[in-house]
């Protein structure tokens, strides 16, 4: 498998709705899936919208190489990814993937993945491949109400799930910092991967350095190319402004100017 | 029928008349993965200044209606780092690999022409006097007809190759301009560069740039970049490179006839990294069923009686 750039038709295979924001596409490649590690992401055009020129980026949910396809899993935000909420069964979509960087494999079995909102969709993909290294993460998943928990299922089928709630209506309640896994005098992980919005990973940071817990995010910058040339995603880090869609998206928290 | 696509531009050989516009395609190397770029008539490189620059903070781009602002501000590694480590990698393209120029003073516009001079396999260069993203120099140069005319003039003495000069929009008379340059010395003009432009979030009642302002990019330009590629093929006697808003075959005849002996692809890059090869072909299409030899018998064929 090569670890090359497309541009390519994929076709919808199944979309299923998790609940009033969030959808799941399922796209068949027209041929042989490249490599696609977690982490890394895909470019969807979005056709015959007029308001939307630019693609539009997701990370990969799940991939699938027997039955070469991969899943997205979508938020409703706009009239790009509401377009993108329309498509059915045997539509095409044209994606430039695979892209950016991905998680690295760690070096322990004590990791600990937390997401949030959106940023829950590269974990399960992330949890999947922890498994086939013989790493059962702790998984810990931030929504705002029952109503948006979803795929719970998938997520205990890779490790030990929790859940936080912003309104308590289902696991605890409040944002995942809040989770009584980080009220621990001593963190029992040694790495923490996280992704969602960016007020959420600092937070994360903040207390992954208190503890000296090694931490990797995954960054969400807007970006109009999403691979390497326009220059509009950068973020600052250690060796200057880099790229979220080339040298990113995911960053350990000790290069990032964020504090 | 027998075609041919390939394009003179101050005694300059292009095997076609589709190029990259600087700023939307990299060093060219991260295109490889999409296509060859030995199949275009030539590749514009990112801009390049005297020493590094980090550019603006994030965030530098908002989507527009058909089209983008950025304010990416010239981020780059400067002039000795891309001899040192870009240049080695791309001279041997086969195709013209043309180096954007930029710069904050006319001295560092004049070491950057300099250094490239002696770069054998950078045949041109294009002088960056339009860009609307940084506080010092860029557009300052390329709105006032007599510092355009001088820091042609300057680069003209130290660069001894096809030095080509892209202007900005933000003008009131871009043919004054187009006319300062030739004064200047300039051996052909790329034009347009963006429109200064602007993004609110009324949510949060801020601007969505970090700049405030921005350049505006895309097919939300072309009939601008349209007029003023007209305008300037008419006052002057140096060929026009067209750009503005390019996203496929038809709006690239549209800027050769309106007096483009080449076009640029910019902001389409983003959207189909594959979009200029597709762009060579549809030309190649339209000339076979307009039953034309000759691209270059295009240009500036627009019929107003």
């Amino acid at each position: 498998m090569e670890l090359k750039k497309k541009v390519q038709d994929l076709r919808v295979i199944e979309t299923s709705r998790l609940n009033k924001r969030h959808f799941i596409l399922e796209l068949e490649a027209p041929e042989k899936l490249p490599l696609i590690l977690p982490g890394q992401f895909v470019q969807a055009l979005i056709k015959d919208s007029p308001s939307t020129f630019l693609r539009r980026p997701f990370s990969v949910h799940a991939v699938d190489y027997r039955k070469n396809s991969l899943r997205l899993l979508i938020q409703i935000k706009g009239p790009g990814t509401q377009h993108l909420s329309e498509l059915k069964e045997g539509d095409p979509l044209n994606l430039i993937y695979p892209l950016g960087n991905s998680f690295s494999l760690p070096f322990t079995k004590d990791v600990l993945l937390v997401g949030g909102g959106c940023g829950v969709a590269p974990l399960l993909f992330l949890a999947q491949f922890l498994n086939h290294n013989n790493i059962y993460p702790t998984i810990l998943l931030g929504f705002r109400t029952r109503e948006e928990v979803s795929e719970i299922d998938a997520y205990a089928a890779s490790g030990k799930v929790h859940v936080i709630t912003d309104d308590g209506t289902e696991g605890e309640k409040g944002l995942v910092v809040d989770h009584s896994i980080f009220q621990l005098e001593r963190l029992p992980f040694k790495k923490i991967f996280c992704c969602g919005p960016d007020a959420m990973m600092k937070a994360v940071a903040k207390i992954a350095r208190m503890h000296k817990t090694d931490c990797e995010v995954s960054l969400e910058n807007t970006m109009a190319c999403g691979f390497g040339v326009c220059l509009c995603c950068i973020t600052p880090t250690d060796k200057g402004n880099e790229r979220v869609c080339v040298e990113g998206p995911v960053f350990n928290i000790n290069r990032l100017k964020w504090q | 029928m027998m075609k041919d696509l390939s394009i003179n531009i101050a005694g300059l050989h292009f095997k076609n008349p589709v190029t990259t516009a600087s700023g939307t395609f990299g060093y060219g190397d991260e295109f490889l993965d999409f296509i060859d770029p030995g199949k275009l008539g030539g590749i514009f490189v990112k801009a390049v200044t005297g020493k590094n620059r980090e550019g603006n903070a994030y965030p530098r781009m908002a989507e527009t209606a058909s089209g983008m602002l950025n304010s990416v501000g010239l981020q780059n590694k400067g002039i000795d780092h891309f001899c040192r480590e870009i240049y080695p990698k791309i001279r041997n393209f086969n195709t013209n690999v043309i180096v954007n120029v930029s710069g904050s003073t006319i001295e560092e516009y004049i070491e950057v022409a300099e250094k490239i001079n002696d770069l054998d396999d950078i045949p041109a260069i294009e002088l960056n006097i339009s860009c609307p993203n940084v506080k010092l120099g860029g557009m300052a140069f390329g709105t006032v007809p007599d510092m355009a005319t001088e820091v042609t003039a300057e680069v003209r003495k130290v660069y001894k190759k096809v030095l080509m000069v892209k202007l900005s929009p933000n003008v009131t008379s871009i043919t004054d301009l187009a006319k300062a340059v030739v004064d200047g010395g300039a051996d052909a003009i790329t034009l347009i560069n963006t429109l200064l432009g602007m993004a609110i979030d009324a949510e949060k009642r801020r601007p969505v740039l970090s700049t405030i302002t921005g350049g505006l990019s895309g097919p939300a330009i072309k009939p601008i970049a349209l007029r003023m590629v007209w305008q300037v093929h008419k006052a002057v006697h140096i060929p026009v490179i067209g750009l503005g808003g390019i996203m496929n075959a038809t709006d690239a005849i549209e800027f050769i006839l309106a007096g483009a002996s080449a076009i640029q692809v910019g902001t389409a890059n983003f959207i189909d990294p594959t979009v200029s090869l597709k762009i060579v072909d549809g030309i190649d299409s339209y000339m076979e069923r307009h039953k034309i030899k000759l691209v270059s018998d295009l240009v500036g064929a627009l019929r107003t009686e």
